[in-house]
């Protein structure tokens, strides 16, 4: 066994020495304290102070740019008490352990980030390992000083006896703390208004080794007598190989072996997308340069006559048919028979690739009796999942580690390119790092799902909405799960608790599932891209249409702060009041109803995603055909900000997701091709898209928190293209916006 | 064999002479902080410097650079303790998310501003080109106005 795999058969402490270093230093070694003493250091799994009172906290989650490895610490360092200054934070591995029928977590905790969850799912957790550590140091003083536990407080750092005036330090206390059984009972924690840490300012906590360049993601592992590994891909999305011709690429300079990677029948459940022709060599060009020079025959593909152009007039057509009905509250067919007032529209929302900067990548050694996986992935659990089914190993004989992951999006919650990194190591016996290149990542993604929206409303003579209806067709990202029915691939692509539901009395949605050969997947912020861009454009067009004020309209709707229930992600409840504050507020800032010089307009938004609020305004001028966003206000109500720079940082970014994609990013088919490659014709918006004018703004609404990673993306594409209407009277219908304006 | 230098040191790479310059920096010279994002000079993660001027690394071929001074991330700070003024104020406005590209950011801003040491939005709009993919530009753009007043200051 090598030394490396060798600290995979962990003890309680090793778990943090073994973990990847500060800031993912992937030389797997032993901290500087550990090579001159052989002392347990460590309280719980995630705590351990050193001699000279410096803490590492360890960190079990992916970090994907959300900011977990600086926000789970500052939770356990509050309760700690302890000063950020004195804590660095080390990456640990994925934890499991075996039990009767499975595996369990092994740190109390799940590990793993989708669906905005990484904070609400550690909040108690972490807390609470913070809280149990200072417990046990406060014991181990009260046990060395002979006093009662309750005449001991501390301070940062450090055990203060009152009674006796003492005082000693965290990093004197450790050895023995460590050596005592952890409390059965759970040790209180902080009230909100004690905290020191949590809600407050801090930096990023690997900021200075990124911008210095030491800073280290999956890409980067290097490994002994590593070897790199790409595939080459059909050009036909689920063409099979046929057969291959290697002489050319085997006479490139460093290519050391070719051969078949067998893939998924389409539409079955699996573990890699699509079969392919891997290519191992000295070099990452070298492979490059051997795949360059293969020449694949393929089989024929059952996606060849794919097309969007087919895809699009299908669901057309769909519409035209009744769909199956998802939700069918009080009664619709009366209430628009007998609505004063109807308004129908038709939206288009296009497939799109994750396109997280780092294109994927994976080192997998696969031994006899062991695997060591070093992966970019949100779900490490997944990657263990992945490499056991490729390997047939056990599940506690595959050990993954974490990097740090260059962009998630929901692309990484998918572990096909750990299973292909597992597949090639396995067929060769060699330690290897697979690479994809930009264009296998374009064209070989597990797409946000297209979807063409048709929505109804009918309104009384007072212009209140009494009926409303949404029709989906697409083509559902549930279509390959293991043991889904077609009658539930729709809870994928309709969230039937969305608002107006419980607002609006007389409600249908109804659901039409297009199959299409592209692979479909989570996008960040699933299906709420594209319901909020719907759902807020057709608000403001109601408006318009019935001569009411478009902000006046959706504040009517949402009323009053009081909880519906919500049994979708993020409920149980759902409080349309929260939306309406930070409508009013954004509306506010941005000066919304004042005069505007022609050829401008304020367009606003608000949506309710996975258990938190956001909300847009956006100001746009457009002239000659040219759009230009003049001023964004983006504001958020996530409960309370644990990490208000991060949570800042979420609602920029996530704005700008949202902007850059309503703004000009579509994948097609044709002929079964993904027609776009890389950024050339998947441009992702750069600098000059965005305003200076960009201000973000942090509502917080009581003492829970939720998670903001996909938060304040939904609601920027309709405030951006109601404010085209208003601007210019041009309604966006069809997304991206594209060359509309010209 | 071409040779030159990275980060004031002396190296030489015997390999395939159209081997892109990143891959020889990543895979050979194991310097790991200048990033692959999209292999075709789009993204600007790769960005580095040539005799001081921002060249994208995926597109330039070794065969190239001989004799010429490569600059890496690595290789930007003046030392250990000092920071570059827009390392500095990449800080101070903690722009990175993932992180991922934020060097090849960096590298781009600094030869910005050699070029254009105070510029405007308009400026940066017309000259700063990288993608950054978690959008971090809110804070890119308050940073680069933030290092042209600090490397004023260091002038003045």
């Amino acid at each position: 066994m090598s030394a490396v795999l060798e600290k995979y058969r962990v003890t309680r402490r090793e778990v943090l020495i073994a973990g990847s270093g500060i800031a993912g230093s992937l030389v797997v070694g032993l901290p500087s304290f550990a090579s001159e003493t052989d002392e347990d250091r460590t309280i719980g799994w995630f705590v351990q102070i050193n001699p000279d009172g410096t803490v590492v906290i360890g960190s079990k989650e992916p970090e994907i740019g959300q900011g977990l490895r600086t926000t789970l610490p500052m939770m356990v360092a509050e309760e700690l008490d302890v000063d950020w200054d004195m804590v660095s934070v080390r990456q640990m591995p994925l934890g499991i352990v075996r039990t009767a029928d499975g595996f369990t977590w092994k740190y109390g905790g799940g590990q793993g980030v989708g669906g905005s969850t990484g904070l609400t799912s550690n909040w108690e957790l972490m807390r609470q390992a913070g809280a149990d550590a200072r417990r046990q140091l406060i014991r181990a003083a009260a046990a060395r000083l002979g006093v009662d536990e309750s005449q001991c407080v501390t301070e940062p750092g450090a055990v203060v006896c009152t009674s006796l005036s003492s005082r000693i330090p965290y990093s004197e206390l450790v050895v023995d703390a460590a050596a005592m059984p952890m409390p059965e009972d759970s040790t209180p924690l902080k009230a909100m208004d004690d905290y020191r840490i949590i809600g407050t300012h801090r930096q990023t906590i690997d900021a200075r080794d990124i911008v210095t360049g030491k800073a280290k993601y999956g890409i980067d592992t290097v490994q002994p007598q590593m070897r790199y590994a790409v595939i080459a891909r059909a050009p036909v999305l689920n063409a099979r190989v046929k057969s291959f011709d290697d002489t050319a690429a085997r006479e490139v300079d460093g290519v050391l072996n070719v051969f078949t990677i067998e893939g998924p029948e389409m539409g079955a459940p699996y573990i890699i997308l699509a079969s392919g022709v891997a290519v191992v060599a000295t070099s990452t060009w070298a492979a490059m340069k051997g795949r360059e020079a293969l020449d694949i025959e393929w089989e024929e593909s059952p996606s060849a006559n794919d097309s969007s152009e087919r895809f699009w007039a299908e669901n057309e057509e769909m519409l035209r048919s009744d769909g199956q009905v998802v939700l069918d509250d009080g009664d619709f067919d009366a209430a628009i028979a007998t609505a004063s007032k109807k308004v129908v529209r038709q939206y288009r929302v296009p497939f799109v690739n994750h396109a997280p900067l780092e294109p994927q990548n994976c080192y997998a050694w696969v031994k006899a009796n062991e695997c060591h996986i070093i992966a970019p992935t949100q779900m490490p659990s997944g990657a263990s999942r992945a490499a056991a089914a490729v390997t047939g190993l056990d599940r506690d004989k595959i050990h993954v580690e974490m990097t740090r992951v260059g962009g998630g999006f929901g692309r990484r919650l998918t572990n096909d390119y750990v299973a292909e990194a597992a597949m090639i190591s396995m067929k060769t016996g060699w330690p290897i790092k697979l690479q994809w290149s930009r264009e296998d990542d374009v064209k070989n993604d597990f797409y946000r799902p297209g979807g063409l929206h048709e929505m109804h409303a009918g309104l009384d003579e007072n212009g209140k909405v009494t009926a409303w209806a949404q029709r989906l067709a697409s083509g559902s990202k549930y279509y390959r799960r293991p043991n889904m029915p077609d009658e539930n691939l729709y809870g994928a692509e309709l969230y039937v608790d969305d608002f107006p539901r419980r607002i609006v009395d007389n409600i249908r949605m109804e659901y039409f599932h297009n199959p299409i050969g592209l692979p479909r997947g989570s996008w960040r912020a699933p299906a709420h891209t594209a319901n909020a861009w719907v759902i807020q454009s057709f608000i403001d067009e109601v408006a318009h249409e019935t001569g009411q004020d478009p902000l006046a309209l959706q504040l009517d709707l949402l009323g009053e702060a009081r909880e519906l229930e919500y049994g979708g992600h993020g409920g149980p409840t759902y409080n349309p009041g929260r939306s309406a504050r930070l409508l009013k507020f954004v509306a506010e800032k941005i000066g919304y109803g004042r005069e505007l010089p022609p050829g401008r307009g304020v367009g606003l938004a608000a949506h309710f995603t996975f258990g938190g609020y956001a909300a847009h305004a956006i100001e746009v001028s457009v002239a000659d055909g040219k759009l230009t966003i003049e001023r964004i206000v983006a504001a958020i109500d996530c409960g309370f900000a644990v990490h208000p720079n991060a949570v800042d940082a979420q609602l920029q970014g996530g704005t700008i997701d949202g902007l850059s994609t309503a703004l000009g990013l579509e994948i097609t088919v044709r002929d079964g091709r993904v027609e776009q490659s890389n950024f050339h014709n998947y441009p992702l918006a750069r600098i000059a898209a965005f305003p200076a004018l960009f201000e973000t703004h942090i509502l917080n609404w009581d003492e829970e928190p939720t998670g903001v990673g996909e938060i304040g993306l939904p609601t920027a594409a309709p405030a951006l293209t109601n404010a085209i209407f208003a601007a210019c009277g041009k309604r966006i219908r069809s997304l991206p916006i594209g060359d509309q304006l010209a | 064999m071409v040779s030159f230098k990275i980060n004031s040191e002396g190296v030489s790479f015997e390999g395939d002479a159209d081997t892109p310059l990143l891959w020889v920096i990543r895979d050979h010279l194991r310097l790991t902080g200048t990033k692959f994002g999209c292999g075709i000079g789009q993204c600007g993660a790769c960005t580095i410097h040539v005799d001081g001027v921002a060249q994208r690394a995926c597109v330039t071929p070794v065969s190239a650079i001989g004799g010429r001074d490569i600059t890496t991330i690595e290789g930007l700070a003046p030392s250990a303790d000092e920071l570059h003024p827009v390392q500095q104020a990449w800080l101070e406005h903690d722009v990175p998310q993932c992180g991922y590209c934020q060097a090849g950011q960096i590298m781009a801003a600094v030869d910005f501003l050699k070029r254009n040491p105070n510029p405007s939005d308009a400026d940066i709009d017309a000259n700063h080109t990288n993608i950054c993919r978690c959008g971090t530009y809110v804070r890119i753009r308050k940073a680069i106005h933030r290092a042209a007043e600090l490397s004023a200051g260091e002038k003045s």
